[in-house]
């Protein structure tokens, strides 16, 4: 009884903002578009004749139709992937070197990389845009560099570099953390077995840390994939016109072209996509000897 | 020459001096313990063998080289840790091919020498379970058999059988023996349990405060030990403070405070004037009704103030006329026989004068 009186609320906050919204989205990509954005009516007014009412799969075939979507989607799992690949080559020393650090210095440095998020993600976003920007001292490094090698000077902004290097930015954090406290939990006593018994230290790296860690970095890889697949602020900041992902299409479909059902479409097939990358993920890691013994 | 030859090892942590310029030597075979309480130095110089740790000063040479500066995954010199730390993500069979597999040996050799070594620790039904799925004692000759598949020149043994409960340890203590003498290969064992030491080693090096006290054989040990803190330490035993008022080479004349005279078996370098203790176990003491019936000059009468049944023997406390306490202890060879004494008896203590040790403070 205490049991439902303590988990009732979130169960019913769900319930409200989380089930019945995703249905609503669901019908919807199954209804026409309004002839002014919206939605058209379930049932044609009284007097109409003709016109599109009721239920269609219209959404669903032009999405299928239209090979650009798909191209859309393959160039936003590419994105998400180079992030999450590149959030996890430089998330894993620094995990290691918080994790292996002393407690009352690993409280700071996780305190330091969860710093970022105490100020606001647009301006933070801002931030990159003057850093990468043309007049900018990176820029103008780089530049000048390139120009004694006699080669065009670059645009940094506005580019698929500027989008990656946003969104790594911006994730970092969920690799470090999840890594982390996987990392802090390793039985140190493991890696002087492992070196007594004849492996070097990159041995004892690869053999014991890194099987032991598939946890975390399969967690941390889920918090970054995930929500840099849906994504739309930073490559509609930082990238350039061609530089559009599945998140500013899904946008563009409520807020610009007012195209709701195509809109719920795209939005169903991203969920589909991510839960069956997920599920691969999950059917991976059972497989994998690293998450046998956690479970 | 020695196997392993331990010379002149100081190992200091700031102001503390955790091993004091220990010698030992360690011959081929031989299973050799590090026994001392808690803190006495044995495994900050266990890890000096194995090499995480570093003497101050010192060698360690191991067939005549001197290994100090050589990383401990080159040394042939593999560890059984307390905790095990078996690899959890592995199952036993990888857990033992790990020490093949890094010396770089071909997989005919690793599965033909897997599948020896799970022989031998009797395990064999058990190649594809991972550790987690293992009892304690299993886990442990897992830790075993992954110590000795590569042949180390020496196997370390940091109080291996600590975690287990007493018949489990019991029956490993007698299953390790079994097991070194099968592979012959070195063992130094380190532990604080004076029983398991006794029962296990070749010999004993018995440390306290960083200092080796005394290095012997178990019985040699346990009988003839060479000072209060040796005494004390293993086993239980009676300890009177004495002065000695004659010294020959054969036997030793010892004044006992408010008790009289008592002799004990000669020792070198003692002589009349010396204070010390004598020490008798407790099992070499016996208890009379009557003075009559002792068989050696020197007994001494008493009450009995307090028994302990424990089984197999019952221990009893006897109050000497100067007030002393003594512990006797006597085989329940009677079955169903709690005791031969009752509290407020009145006894005679005696024992062998052979028995006796004297000890200089």
């Amino acid at each position: 009884m205490a049991k439902w009186l303590v988990s009732g609320p979130p169960i019913l906050f769900l319930l409200v903002f989380f089930v019945v919204p995703s249905l609503i989205m669901i019908v919807t990509s199954f209804r026409f578009p309004g002839e002014f954005g919206g939605l058209a009516p379930l049932v044609a007014p009284a007097g109409e004749v003709g016109g599109e009412y009721g239920l269609t799969l219209e959404a669903y075939q032009f999405f299928l139709s239209n090979s650009l979507y798909a191209e859309i989607f393959l160039k936003s799992f590419g994105v998400a992937a180079a992030t999450t690949l590149i959030c996890l080559i430089m998330a894993y020393p620094l995990a290691l070197l918080i994790a292996s650090s002393e407690k009352r210095f690993r409280n700071l440095m996780l305190l330091l990389v969860l710093l970022p998020f105490a100020s606001n993600f647009l301006i933070r976003i801002y931030a990159w845009m003057i850093i990468l920007g043309p007049e900018s001292v990176l820029s103008h490094f780089l530049n000048t560099i390139l120009g004694v090698f006699g080669i065009a000077p670059l645009t940094l902004l506005f580019s698929p570099f500027a989008v990656l290097v946003g969104m790594v930015y911006v994730h970092l954090p969920f690799m470090v953390l999840p890594l982390c406290t996987n990392l802090e939990k390793h039985d140190l006593a493991l890696l002087d077995a492992a070196q007594d018994l004849g492996a070097s230290s990159w041995q004892s790296f690869w053999r014991i840390t890194w099987p032991l860690s598939l946890p975390g970095v399969f967690a941390g890889s889920a918090l970054v994939f995930i929500p840099v697949l849906g994504m739309f602020a930073v490559p509609e900041m930082l990238g350039g016109t061609g530089d559009i992902l599945i998140g500013n299409l899904i946008k563009d479909q409520f807020l610009g072209t007012r195209d709701w059902p195509f809109g719920s479409t795209l939005s169903i097939m991203l969920t589909l996509a991510v839960l069956s990358v997920a599920g691969l993920a999950t059917w991976f890691a059972r497989q994998s000897g690293g998450m046998k013994y956690a479970e | 020459m020695a196997l392993l030859e331990i010379r002149d090892v100081t190992r200091r942590f700031g102001d503390f001096t955790a091993v004091n310029n220990v010698n030992i030597t360690i011959e081929k075979g031989e299973f050799f313990t590090l026994l001392g309480p808690s803190g006495c130095g044995k495994t900050t110089l266990l890890r000096m063998i194995a090499g995480f740790d570093l003497p101050d000063s010192g060698q360690i040479l191991l067939d005549g080289i001197n290994i100090v500066n050589m990383p401990p995954e080159k040394r042939p010199i593999h560890t059984v840790f307390q905790s095990y730390a078996l690899f959890p993500h592995m199952t036993v069979a990888g857990n033992i091919a790990f020490p093949l597999k890094m010396s770089g040996k071909m997989p005919d050799e690793i599965r033909s020498r897997v599948r020896e070594s799970l022989d031998n620790v009797h395990l064999s039904s058990f190649a594809n379970r991972f550790p987690h799925e293992l009892s304690g004692g299993q886990k442990q000759r897992v830790a075993f058999a992954r110590g000795l598949v590569n042949r180390p020149r020496l196997l370390l043994l940091d109080e291996p059988l600590g975690a287990l409960d007493a018949k489990l340890r019991e029956e490993m203590q007698i299953e390790l023996i079994n097991l070194q003498q099968e592979v012959g290969v070195t063992f130094v064992f380190v532990t604080h349990a004076q029983n398991e030491a006794l029962a296990l080693s070749h010999r004993i090096a018995v440390m306290n405060q960083g200092n080796i006290e005394q290095i012997d054989e178990p019985s040699k040990i346990y009988g003839f030990p060479r000072n209060r803190f040796v005494a004390n330490f293993i086993g239980k035993i009676n300890m009177m403070d004495v002065q000695v008022l004659e010294a020959t080479y054969s036997h030793l004349k010892l004044i006992v405070a408010g008790l009289g005279e008592v002799t004990a078996p000669g020792k070198e370098g003692v002589k009349a004037g010396d204070k010390g203790i004598m020490a008798i176990r407790p099992e070499q003491v016996q208890i009379l009704h009557h003075a009559e019936e002792a068989e050696v000059k020197g007994h001494f009468p008493g009450k009995v103030h307090d028994y302990l049944y424990v089984g197999n023997v019952t221990t009893y406390i006897v109050e000497l006329a100067n007030g002393i306490r003594i512990e006797a202890l006597l085989p329940n060879s009677t079955a169903g026989r709690a005791k031969f004494f009752e509290v407020g008896d009145s006894v005679v203590v005696t024992w062998q004068h052979d028995a006796s040790t004297f000890l200089n403070d």
